[in-house]
């Protein structure tokens, strides 16, 4: 376990939680959400739980992000709130 | 609803990189016991080299290479692998997926048997996986509507 570095993904990790949440465009919203899982999957390779980053990487970030686009493809891409 | 643009990188892209991907999925899936990886992610992987080609070819193209029907067979066939494998160790006198005892009717010991029962299993998770997601992106793409009656 690195320090720095922990430190440094944990940051952007909450960096892109909020932006995620804040943010009015969808498809902006559901990007950085990937980049959410990509730190959230280096993160956990980091602590040393190499299976679960391998899920987070191929299912947060890989084929979720895909399904999202898909789902804002069919609908509005403004939230309304 | 998939719009389709003629990218020349992309396509060439996609048909270098799509059976990468599935052996890559095929290597993950069968050193499960090993390594990182397994089932889930192998069968994750070949659902992705498959919506890959959504993106890249257009719908109407893969459903020639996959179709729904194919699609459906081929999960029902993984969930069937992994309940019958579960059963069959019921039968043979153990518990539910109760590997050990699949050396009585293979001419294995019995270590050996549970690190084949394993993999089986994995197999049948990997196909499941992967049929449901190619099916749910196939399903949010039309919108849940079979293709002729979309109207693009």
């Amino acid at each position: 376990m690195i320090l720095p570095l922990d430190i440094i993904l944990i940051v952007f990790t909450v960096i892109c939680a909020i932006a995620a949440i804040q943010i009015k465009d969808l498809l902006s919203a559901v990007i950085i959400l990937g980049a959410f899982s990509f730190f959230m999957c280096l993160l956990y390779a980091q602590m040393g739980a190499v299976d679960v980053a391998f899920t987070e990487a191929c299912v947060g970030a890989g084929v979720g992000t895909v399904f999202f686009i898909a789902a804002v493809n069919k609908t509005k891409r403004r939230a309304k709130d | 609803m998939i719009i389709t643009y003629e990218d020349i990188i992309i396509r060439t892209l996609t048909r270098v990189l799509a059976p990468f991907l599935q052996i890559y999925a095929l290597y993950v899936l069968a050193h499960g016991h090993y390594s990182p990886g397994g089932g889930f992610q192998g069968g994750v992987m070949l659902g992705a080299s498959m919506i890959l080609m959504v993106i890249a070819f257009g719908l109407d193209t893969t459903l020639k290479r996959l179709s729904e029907k194919a699609d459906t067979i081929l999960f029902v066939v993984g969930l069937l692998l992994y309940s019958g494998v579960g059963v069959l160790c019921l039968a043979l006198g153990g518990n539910y997926l109760d590997y050990g005892k699949l050396a009585e009717i293979l001419p294995v010991t019995i270590a050996k048997a549970r690190s084949l029962g394993i993999l089986f299993i994995e197999t049948g998770v990997a196909l499941g996986v992967m049929g449901i997601m190619v099916s749910l992106f196939y399903d949010i793409s039309t919108g849940g509507l079979p293709p002729a009656r979309e109207g693009r």
